[in-house]
């Protein structure tokens, strides 16, 4: 049964339809290609990394981060398994949209003091043909490609449009709407044979018929998880709402931890510098910098507290970071700083546990270091001549 | 298959049927109930020890899998679909 629905008749539908508290008429689902239940042992993988595995995997300093980056790049390689593709080939993006738009224009662009022509099809998703009409506004041409009554393109028509100056041809593997699959095999040998690069929009065919991208010449493939991501959207606006709530209570909470924090360390421990102005800072981010100690020594002493010496995104390089080189930090104590994060769930006990925890290692580390001993002795180090060796 | 095999494979088989039933959503409960009972039809006659007890292993790791999202479903309920008895 089938009919064309006006929009009157759609509203008539949609009153008459379940609400989502009716519990014992639910419409079934068979619109697969929009998207397709989450697989419970889908579900299941990701919930630690939605609960208590909540770490940035571009931290590098404790296991909250080591987790998450193992779970990211194990997800990696096992999407690049699928595919037949090495793990370093893999990039995570927001969606195939994305995906074919970095595909389509940043080859186009990156080849565009030497080629001119691109080729796709005219039944393309519409983020390919909208990126095929942007790079016409830049001076490209394109080739759209009719398809037959069988929604396959004539690989006679393709040969036929391939230029000198073609950098890209665009052919989905399996149709969103039809259904239908291009002869990709054949598309891409004939683009390895004229060497032109061959991207495949694959978000219908990844996981439901076998693609091994090198035994099929693929330069560039577009794939997809889901579709717009309505339980991470849903997430993020309660959570705003949650935030506009709770700010004044959170703040009051956070500013009293930071107080704690820097108070119960200052007061025991000397040569202490807090690196930006604490008039006009946010208390949940404290960054101290410990004289005579070194701030990766003192990072990983700290082994029972998750903390950083710089932001997540700079932790991999050893350098000392830019922003405190900045702000005028001398040397010595950019490489000796440690950043403080207080949030809403951080408690008085963890703040007192790190304060004392920071204190016992500074008191031990500087126990050690010769340039503390000679401040004690008085000792003005800017004075000495370190002798070349 | 050997014969202690064969009994733990009865064991989890029951098992997983067992908690299948309990999913709440359709969907997921067809397609486990399904899917559990043409995978140890496939593996019935598998006799190579290594094989078999990776096959137990999977099972044993599903049935934890088919517990925890089988409690999930319950605290977040889907409504019934229009072709289910009540």
């Amino acid at each position: 049964m089938s009919c064309i629905l006006g929009s009157s008749s759609v509203q008539h539908a949609a009153k008459s339809n379940p609400a989502s508290n009716d519990t014992d008429s639910w419409p079934l689902y068979l619109d697969a290609q929009s998207t397709t239940p989450l697989d419970p042992r889908v579900l299941d993988a990701m919930l630690p990394y939605f609960t208590h595995q909540y770490g940035n995997p571009h931290s590098r300093t404790h296991a909250y981060g080591w987790e998450s980056e193992k779970a990211m790049e194990k997800a990696r390689q096992q999407v690049a398994d699928l595919i037949g593709a090495d793990k370093k080939e893999i990039i995570f993006t927001s969606g195939a949209t994305e995906s074919n738009n970095i595909s389509v224009k940043g080859v186009a662009r990156f080849y565009k003091s030497k080629k001119r022509h691109v080729i796709t099809t005219q039944t393309e998703h519409k983020c390919v043909l909208d990126s095929c009409r942007a790079l016409e506004n830049e001076g490209w041409d394109v080739t759209y490609l009719p398809v037959q009554k069988s929604g396959i393109i004539k690989m006679a028509d393709l040969e036929a449009s391939l230029r000198p100056d073609t950098a890209l041809v665009s052919v989905m593997m399996v149709h969103n709407e039809i259904g239908v699959i291009q002869p990709i095999r054949e598309i891409g040998a004939m683009c390895r044979e004229h060497k032109v690069f061959f991207h495949t929009d694959a978000a219908q065919a990844v996981g439901k018929i076998p693609i091994n991208v090198h035994d099929l010449n693929i330069d560039l493939m577009s794939v997809r998880s889901g579709t717009v991501p309505t339980p991470l959207v849903v997430g993020f606006g309660v959570a705003c709402e949650i935030a506009k709530r709770e700010m004044t209570y959170d703040h009051a909470h956070i500013t009293k931890l930071s107080n704690k924090l820097i108070e119960s360390i200052t007061s025991r421990v000397s040569h202490i510098t807090r690196n930006g102005d604490p008039e006009h800072s946010y208390p949940g981010c404290v960054n101290l910098s410990f004289a005579f100690v070194e701030g990766e020594s003192l990072l990983m002493a700290l082994k029972d507290v998750a903390l950083s010496s710089g932001s997540a995104c700079t932790s991999a390089s050893l350098e000392p970071s830019y922003v405190l080189r900045a702000i005028g930090a001398e040397e010595d104590l950019a490489h000796s700083s440690i950043r403080f994060g207080i949030g809403r769930f951080t408690t008085e006990q963890e703040v007192e546990y790190t304060a004392n925890k920071c204190v016992d290692h500074i008191e031990r580390l500087r126990e050690m270091s010769p340039l503390w001993e000679m401040v004690q002795e008085g000792i003005d180090l800017k004075s000495i001549q370190w002798s070349q060796h | 298959m050997a014969a202690g095999g064969g009994r733990q494979a009865l064991a989890l088989y029951k098992s997983l049927l067992r908690e299948s039933q309990k999913f709440l959503a359709y969907n997921y409960r067809e397609y486990a109930l399904r899917r559990i009972r043409d995978g140890f039809k496939a593996t019935r006659n598998v006799t190579e020890e290594a094989t078999l007890q990776r096959e137990l292993q999977h099972a044993r790791e599903s049935l934890e899998v088919i517990k925890r999202q089988v409690a999930l479903g319950q605290l977040y309920r889907p409504p019934n679909l229009i072709i289910e008895k009540k």
